[in-house]
């Protein structure tokens, strides 16, 4: 992967003159590269991540992963399907699997009963979804690549040759 | 015996010459909280993979010695992983020998091929043990300095200087800890040159050759004529950042490794199995994380050398490792001085110049095995220092 994409990556409130240094070019030629991404598309926007568990105790917000068995339509395959579902708000994530189910959705809501409630009247009675099957989240333990729990403090000597 | 005879050290240790960086240290390692760039070993935890590994060894009961010159299948992966990366290829059953890090391999070797009176020439600045190992086996190091030298770099002409009938081997190390500086195929070349015209033994002590950022690393015994003369020194630890698993390796002459062998025999035995398997997943996937690692030194890299430069501390582009050599000429203060000041009143920690070798007053090394936000930091308050002091 391009440097100047790694650097945003772990840290996206990077400026192009700290980028510029980092990477041996120019303030200007990191700009321009960046301006490039974000217009054809790589990088789509910039976003803060997180601490999930913060965000549950402050806004009571619960995560279901939702494995839905569908039946595919001629013409259209999944995606019409797929797109009826994943239009819903409460839809944060939907994939297409292969395997014993069809779709794997990650849903959100505030409260247990909220999400239940989504998947009764909203995802079960849609005609084309057969069957469907929650998990709600318990713990994070890694998303994204990021460990969410304390660092433990590691034992390395201050200086050293 | 005399009473006050009772505990009277071997004159050879006792005229080592004491650190004088040792009371400095102390110093750093009495204080909390300091951002520290005077560390000479990865930031990054050693990769998963290889931890797991060294987990499963010691889950199925991998517990015993191995045999003096190391397990097997390590030798057979080194020697596989150097013919493929290094282009030099080296027969596992009588030209490797497994180490406890490159420093034992340094011991062993001086022991091995130094009579009393022999001499090797060390380049300096350089890693601290070089020295006192030499003296230890009773030889003679002579000291080229490179201090003045364009990037730290020795020359053909340099090495040509000290060499004398007594000359046994030269010391190489590149990337350099602590200058950083390394060398392309052409300046090595030229080295080796000297080597053979001179008939000595090259000591190539290649730890740092991942952390290489712009020159394609050559490995001295992969140039014609030089893998009978060189002596190739690596291991783990800062590539595969395993410090703390104390692993290295020595590939060279039977001859030679025959010898190391036989000291590494009778003192050390073997070097531990659990680090010697975990050795063994680091060479057969651990590449791909060493690079990653090496792309994440190298932005450091170039974000301490622009910062040090902006604070008016004169650095060169260090080729590779994870040091920054700078001069803090600029400040009026020696190595040490600015070291000690700069730990007093900002809390930054680097190591001074002098820890490297007489010639090392004007200079710093830093090191950029730390986080960006660490350096970040850093600079700030050496930028903060400079304009208060």
């Amino acid at each position: 992967m391009d440097d100047i994409l790694e650097i945003l990556i772990q840290d996206a409130r990077k400026t192009p003159a700290e980028i510029a240094k980092m990477t041996g070019k120019s303030e200007n030629e990191v700009a321009n590269i960046i301006d490039n991404y974000e217009k054809n598309g790589t990088i789509l926007k910039y976003r803060a991540v997180l601490n999930p568990e913060h965000i549950a105790k402050a806004d009571g917000a619960v995560r279901a992963w939702i494995e839905v068995k569908v039946t595919p339509q001629r013409g259209a395959g999944f995606d019409s399907i797929a797109e009826r579902i994943y239009k819903f708000n409460e839809v944060k994530s939907c994939y297409l699997l292969s395997g014993g189910f069809d779709l794997l959705l990650l849903v959100e809501g505030k409260s247990l009963q909220e999400v239940a409630g989504f998947v009764s009247e909203k995802l079960s009675t849609l005609e084309n979804v057969t069957s469907t099957s929650t998990h709600f989240l318990l713990k994070v333990y890694k998303e994204n690549g990021d460990i969410f729990q304390t660092a433990e403090k590691k034992e390395r000597l201050a200086i050293s040759f | 015996m005399k009473k006050e005879n009772l505990h009277k050290i071997s004159s050879l240790v006792d005229e080592l010459p004491p650190s004088g960086i040792r009371a400095f240290f102390d110093l750093v390692l009495g204080m909390d909280d300091v951002i520290s760039l005077g560390v000479g070993e990865p930031d990054f935890v050693t990769p998963w993979h290889i931890c797991e590994a060294a987990m499963f060894a010691l889950e199925k009961g991998y517990t015993s010695y191995t045999s003096n010159r190391g397990l097997k299948e390590l030798l057979e992966q080194i020697s596989s992983y150097l013919k493929k990366e290094r282009k030099v290829d080296y027969n596992p059953n009588t030209e490797i020998l497994v180490t406890v890090g490159v420093s034992e391999a340094m011991d062993l070797l001086m022991r091995a091929i130094l009579n009393a009176g022999d001499e090797v020439i060390i380049p300096e600045p350089c890693y601290v043990s070089y020295i006192p190992t030499v003296k230890l086996a009773g030889g003679n190091p002579v000291i080229l300095p490179t201090w003045e030298l364009p990037g730290f770099k020795v020359t053909a002409e340099e090495i040509k200087k000290r060499i004398t009938p007594k000359t046994r081997a030269l010391v190489l190390n590149y990337p350099s800890n602590p200058t950083g500086a390394s060398y392309t195929k052409d300046e090595l070349e030229k080295i080796a040159e000297v080597i053979i015209e001179k008939n000595i033994l090259l000591i190539s002590d290649e730890i740092y050759d991942h952390l290489s950022y712009d020159i394609e690393h050559t490995a001295m015994p992969s140039l014609p004529a030089m893998k009978e003369r060189t002596i190739y020194l690596n291991g783990f630890s800062k590539g595969y950042a395993m410090t703390g698993f104390r692993l290295g390796y020595a590939c060279g002459p039977e001859k030679i490794i025959s010898a190391m062998t036989k000291i590494h025999q009778y003192t050390m035995l073997c070097a531990p199995i659990v680090s010697q398997m975990a050795a063994v997943e680091a060479l057969k996937n651990g590449l791909p994380e060493v690079k990653k690692m090496a792309r994440e030194y190298n932005r450091r890299r170039r974000l301490l050398v622009a910062g040090l430069n902006e604070c008016g501390l004169k650095c060169h582009l260090p080729e590779g490792a994870f040091y920054a050599f700078a001069s803090v000429e600029s400040a009026g203060m020696t190595g040490m001085e600015f070291a000690t000041e700069l730990l007093k009143k900002e809390k930054v920690a680097v190591v001074p110049g002098e820890a490297f070798g007489s010639g090392g007053e004007k200079f710093i090394r830093l090191a950029y095995a730390a986080s960006l936000n660490d350096i970040e930091e850093a600079i700030k308050r050496i930028k903060r220092f400079i304009g208060k002091k």
